[in-house]
C-alpha cells in the first residue's frame, strides 16, 4: 500500500483499528463506531473486512451524514485483499462469507472521509491513497 | 418477520410468473444506466424511461416501468425495468458546480443524490435479477463495484454485468472481464445500441437463473 499527499493536506490522523475493536459489536455499532472516528478526521485502517451487508450499511448511514452534517462529503472505502490476484472476485468474496461471517481475514480496510481522502487507487495487486 | 409476510413469501415464490421479474439497473454514477433502460424501453414500449445527462447523479429517484415485453429469437418475456440512482460513498455539491449548475440549486442536487442513493440501497432486497452498468472506460476494482455485487452475492440475486461505453476508444471490456470471472459480462454502447442483440441473449439467460 502506498500513500502519496499534496501540499495542501490539512490536519488528519490514522487510526489502527484491530478487528477485536469491532468483533463483539452489532452492524449498526461497528458502522457508527467507524463513521464518528471518520467524522473526526480520522484514516481508519481495520484490520480485516466488513462483510458485504456492513459495507452497504456504511454508504448508506454515510449518505445520511452527508445529508444532515453541512462539511461532511462523504468516504472513501477500499479493501486490500491478502490473496491478491489469485482468485476471483466471487471466490474470494465467497471465501470472506465462508469465514464464518466474522469479518477476520488478511485483508486490510481502509475507510477515510472524502475530504481527507482524495482517492484510493486499486487494483488487484496494489492500493494508492491519495491524501487531498 | 410475521407470519402474514411469511406466507405471502412462500405463496408469492410458488405462483410467481417468471416472465413478470424484477430486473434493477444498479451501478455507479454516468455509467449510462439510465441509457440503457431508456434504450431497451423505447425498444420495447415506445417510451424512454428517464433524462439523461453529462452530469453525474442526474437519476436522482428509482424509477420503473412496468409490463416491458421483450422478443428476442422467438422468445417472450415480460419484465419490470427498474432504474436506480447511481451508488457513491461520496456526494460533493460542488462537483455539480462545476458543470455550470448554479449554488443553490448544485445542493439541492446533493441533498437529493444522497437520498437516491439511500433508495436505490433499499431496493436491493426487492429485486428478483440485476443488470450492473459499467463504464469500460473505468478501473472497475472500485470498491462500490464490489460492494454492490458482494451484497447481491449474498441475497443469492442473479446479476449480469454490462461493460458500457464500448464506442470509446479507452473502453476495455477484458479489464471488467479480468475483475469478474465468474460473471457474464456483454460490452455494449447504450449510446449507439450497439451489440443490443448479445445484450438480449444475456437477459434471457439471466432470468433463466431466477
Amino acid at each position: 500500500m502506498t500513500m502519496k499527499k499534496n501540499s495542501k493536506l490539512r490536519g488528519f490522523s490514522i487510526h489502527i483499528m484491530p478487528y477485536s475493536e469491532i468483533r463483539e459489536l452489532t452492524i449498526t455499532e461497528r458502522v457508527k463506531k467507524i463513521l464518528q472516528l471518520v467524522l473526526g478526521n480520522r484514516v481508519v485502517i481495520l484490520q480485516g473486512k466488513l462483510r458485504p451487508e456492513e459495507e452497504i450499511r456504511l454508504i448508506e448511514d454515510t449518505m445520511a451524514m452527508v445529508d444532515h452534517i453541512k462539511t461532511f462529503k462523504g468516504i472513501e472505502l477500499a479493501v486490500v485483499d491478502a490473496h491478491r490476484g489469485d482468485a476471483g472476485f466471487f471466490l474470494k468474496m465467497r471465501r470472506g462469507i465462508a469465514q464464518g461471517l466474522t469479518g477476520e481475514s488478511n485483508s486490510l480496510t481502509v475507510i477515510g472521509p472524502a475530504s481527507v481522502v482524495k482517492e484510493i487507487k486499486k487494483d488487484p495487486s496494489k492500493i494508492e491513497v491519495f491524501f487531498g | 418477520m410475521n407470519m402474514i409476510k411469511i406466507l405471502s413469501r412462500f405463496f408469492g415464490g410458488l405462483f410467481k410468473r417468471k416472465n413478470n421479474l424484477k430486473i434493477g439497473f444498479y451501478g455507479p454514477p454516468n455509467a449510462g444506466k439510465t441509457s440503457l433502460a431508456n434504450l431497451l424501453c423505447k425498444d420495447w414500449t415506445g417510451e424512454e424511461l428517464g433524462t439523461v445527462s453529462e452530469v453525474p447523479h442526474e437519476t436522482r429517484e428509482v424509477q420503473f416501468k412496468e409490463k416491458v415485453e421483450i422478443e428476442h429469437n422467438g422468445k417472450k418475456m415480460l419484465l419490470k425495468i427498474v432504474d436506480t440512482p447511481g451508488i457513491a460513498t461520496k456526494i460533493d455539491y460542488e462537483d455539480f458546480i462545476e458543470y455550470g449548475i448554479a449554488k443553490q440549486e448544485a445542493k439541492k442536487r446533493a441533498k437529493e443524490a444522497t437520498q437516491g442513493i439511500i433508495e436505490a440501497i433499499k431496493w436491493l432486497d426487492d429485486m428478483d435479477a440485476v443488470i450492473i452498468v459499467l463504464d469500460a472506460t473505468e478501473n472497475p476494482y472500485s470498491q462500490v463495484n464490489l460492494t454492490i455485487i458482494g451484497n447481491l452475492l449474498a441475497r443469492k440475486i442473479p446479476v449480469l454485468i454490462v461493460a458500457n461505453k464500448m464506442d470509446l476508444r479507452k473502453a476495455n471490456v477484458k479489464k471488467i472481464e479480468a475483475a469478474f470471472p465468474e460473471y457474464s459480462v456483454v460490452g455494449i454502447s447504450a449510446k449507439k445500441a450497439t451489440n443490443m442483440d448479445n445484450f438480449y441473449d444475456e437477459i434471457f439467460k439471466l432470468t433463466k437463473r431466477v
